[in-house]
């Protein structure tokens, strides 16, 4: 698991090449302008490296640094601590399977031993073709969808087993992927610079995918007189009861 | 309990009134809705008379501990010299927790008509919203929302009078728990790893940039529009004397149909699952959680406690965050409490010796029973553990992280005990599954939800 090698110290790491170096200090300075203090903005940045690389190197390290007028291990500190930052390559995309406690109990422990079998890796690992990498992750604010998959952060809800290998399938084939919430899926480094501050440059990404599947919805509606689904005269049909959307 | 009420007497939606409207995101059907209104209504007030009327309604938060809102807004210090700052905490993470984002996913600007109101109140010009970052299908609404707002004059220059400026800047987390945590969530906003501070002083003395602070909820701020806007009478006819209002409740796990149910402050479990088709069918509740992993476990015997915060506290647990998680009889205690500890010691930031040992031997003696092999004595252990963490640790992560040790084996030792005395788990983990009964659900249910 650990990435930590024994033996030399390393050697400083190699800068960006001039003209990667030039275009990333020109996001980087666009992002610190938004905080009253630099510092504010190094979240941002290693997000920012990571959208230039899948993962946060030792050389995305030493720009932040350089950037905010920081040390490499002031920066080293606070990209090991957060669990979005990756310490190795990710696929072109990256699945999450939710296996915190609700999730896991109506089926993501299934679902991510099955996946992991299926892809033939273990958890936070890379397919060889560097095309999925998947990860346990915790939960992500949507129970009310269990299990639930996400791809490069976007929510793929009620997931089956069945459901989440066809989706990896595609996803290797190449094939064009909707969440259930969320927008048509980009590679994970395009994903990467959404979170470092820079709004998706795709047209209509931000209003695709509706306001929210039956769950969202399922209070309002019995509110307005709409029965539920289970329930005598219902009108809407549940979620765990559709075919995936993925 | 008058559990007989149809739904439509029972459920009280006004933040998630327009979820249902044509993209309900968009500043349009926003106003449509009523948006903005609140935001001129403070405009036409004194600050302070502001703080007053939020005070006044009987707001508490709804980021998990209740503290009154309006209170929290007067504890800035006034004519200070330094800049104030309010910072929103949209890192919502504590498992079964799941309002916010799909709020700020269907309605962001509500949020950011609150934080114009609160900004105007406690004099604030820049304000920030810390968004998880594992949500992205939210971050892009919430840029966008920001955005349009800006460019209908409710942010930017001039924003709350003249020569009064406001800036909102989004922000995304990297994945971290502990940042929900307010001081956790200061310092990873100040670029530095997510650790709780030392208190006092409190952020609304020394928070952001050691400059006076208000951290409030995504739910919280969200609702201040409504209040200004209806007034605090109508806020209070709702919900309780002392849980005034309404509330988003998350229903999730073993029922009919999960999801937001937003109701006056009070409603009970029974009444919920009564409106909205119970626990799944064929099977009965066991245990669950009124507000998320860290509010000590309820069972069957908790069905018409009143879901709000004297209400849950009476009962021996805490409002928390409204995220009832529902587990029917399928359902090992002990799996479900040694993944939600296995949860607190991989989210623990490290910084004081209780959690960040304790969680980690915690684990490690509830994976061993899980798995058939605790001992006699176990139990004592586990206790004795979860007893130092409580109320000993720098934060209450730790606190939280004793909650469901400590109430399963109040009220489901029999189980444990099980474990080691047979030296197994005695239950099947596939019959808990959503598929498990899905072999007998009709195979006619294949009409797709269409979204507006």
């Amino acid at each position: 698991m650990s990435s930590t090698e024994l033996g030399l110290p390393a050697l400083p790491a190699k800068p960006y090449p001039p003209e990667v170096a030039q275009r990333l200090a020109a996001d980087a300075a666009e992002l610190i302008a938004r905080y009253p203090h630099s510092r504010s903005a190094l979240l941002p940045l290693l997000h920012l490296v990571q959208a230039e690389e899948g993962y946060v190197s030792s050389t995305g390290i030493r720009f932040c640094a350089e950037q905010l007028d920081l040390t490499t291990a002031e920066v080293t500190a606070v990209a090991t601590f957060y669990t979005m930052y990756r310490r190795r390559p990710a696929g072109e995309h990256h699945v999450g399977v939710c296996t915190n406690t609700l999730c896991a109990v109506l089926g993501g422990d299934q679902i991510f031993d099955e996946l992991k079998q299926h892809l033939e890796i273990e958890n936070n690992r890379t397919t060889e073709d560097g095309a999925i990498s998947i990860e346990r992750i915790e939960c992500n604010a949507a129970c009310d969808y269990a299990p639930v998959v996400m791809v490069n952060w976007e929510f793929f809800d009620n997931q089956t087993p069945e459901s989440a290998r066809e989706l990896v399938d595609r996803l290797r084939a190449g094939e064009e992927v909707r969440p259930t919430r969320g927008a048509k899926l980009c590679s994970f480094k395009e994903t990467s610079r959404i979170l470092a501050g820079f709004a998706d440059p795709r047209e209509g990404a931000v209003d695709e995918s509706g306001a929210g599947g039956a769950p969202s919805l399922a209070g309002l509606r019995l509110a307005k007189g709409e029965a539920l689904p289970g329930t005598p005269g219902a009108k809407v049909v549940s979620p765990r009861h559709e075919g995936t959307e993925a | 309990m008058t559990s007989a009420e149809p739904a439509e007497k029972l459920l009280s939606p006004v933040l998630s009134a327009s979820w249902d409207d044509h993209r309900p995101w968009t500043l349009d059907t926003y106003r449509r809705h009523g948006g903005y209104d609140g935001l001129r209504a403070a405009l036409a007030m004194a600050p302070d008379e502001v703080i007053a009327l939020v005070k006044d309604s009987g707001l508490r938060g709804r980021g998990g501990a209740g503290f009154p809102t309006g209170m929290k807004w007067q504890f800035i210090p006034q004519n200070d010299g330094k800049p104030h700052y309010l910072v929103v905490n949209a890192d919502e993470s504590e498992p079964g927790t799941c309002k916010d984002i799909p709020l700020l996913f269907a309605n962001p600007h509500s949020l950011i008509e609150g934080m114009a109101i609160a900004s105007y109140a406690i004099r604030c010009n820049h304000a920030f919203i810390y968004l998880r970052g594992e949500v992205v299908p939210v971050l892009r609404r919430l840029q966008a929302a920001v955005a349009e707002a800006y460019e209908a004059g409710f942010l930017g220059k001039d924003a709350l009078g003249e020569g009064v400026d406001l800036d909102i800047t989004v922000h995304a987390g990297a994945g971290a728990y502990i940042c929900g945590e307010e001081t956790a969530l200061l310092d990873s906003l100040e670029g530095r790893r997510g650790q709780p501070r030392l208190r006092p002083p409190f952020p609304a003395i020394a928070g952001l940039y050691a400059c006076p602070t208000v951290v409030n909820n995504v739910e919280s701020i969200a609702s201040v529009p409504p209040i200004l806007a209806r007034g605090k009478d109508w806020f209070k006819s709702l919900g309780t004397e002392k849980s005034p209002g309404f509330t988003l409740y998350s229903l999730s796990g073993h029922v009919t149909n999960p999801g937001q149910y937003e109701a006056p402050l009070g409603i009970t479990l029974r009444q919920l699952l009564e409106i909205t088709g119970g626990v799944r069918s064929g099977h009965r509740l066991k245990f669950w959680t009124p507000g998320g992993s860290s509010t000590p476990m309820f069972t069957d015997q908790h069905l018409d406690v009143p879901l709000d915060y004297e209400g849950v506290g009476a009962a021996g647990s805490m409002l928390g965050t409204k995220a009832l998680q529902v587990f029917d009889e399928t359902t090992c205690v002990v799996r479900a409490v040694t993944r939600w500890t296995e949860f607190y010691a991989h989210e623990s930031c490290g910084k004081c010796t209780p959690c960040r040992e304790g969680t980690y031997w915690l684990v490690q003696l509830l994976k061993r029973i899980e798995a058939g092999q605790g001992v006699p004595g176990d139990l004592e252990k586990l206790l004795d553990i979860a007893d130092n963490i409580n109320g000993k640790s720098f934060c209450a992560l730790g606190d939280g992280a004793a909650s469901p040790i400590v109430s399963s084996l109040e009220h489901f030792r029999a189980e444990y005990e099980q474990h080691i005395n047979e030296h197994r788990c005695p239950f099947d983990p596939a019959a808990s599954t959503v598929w498990a009964d899905r072999a007998s659900v009709h195979e006619s249910a294949t009409e797709r939800e269409v979204h507006a």
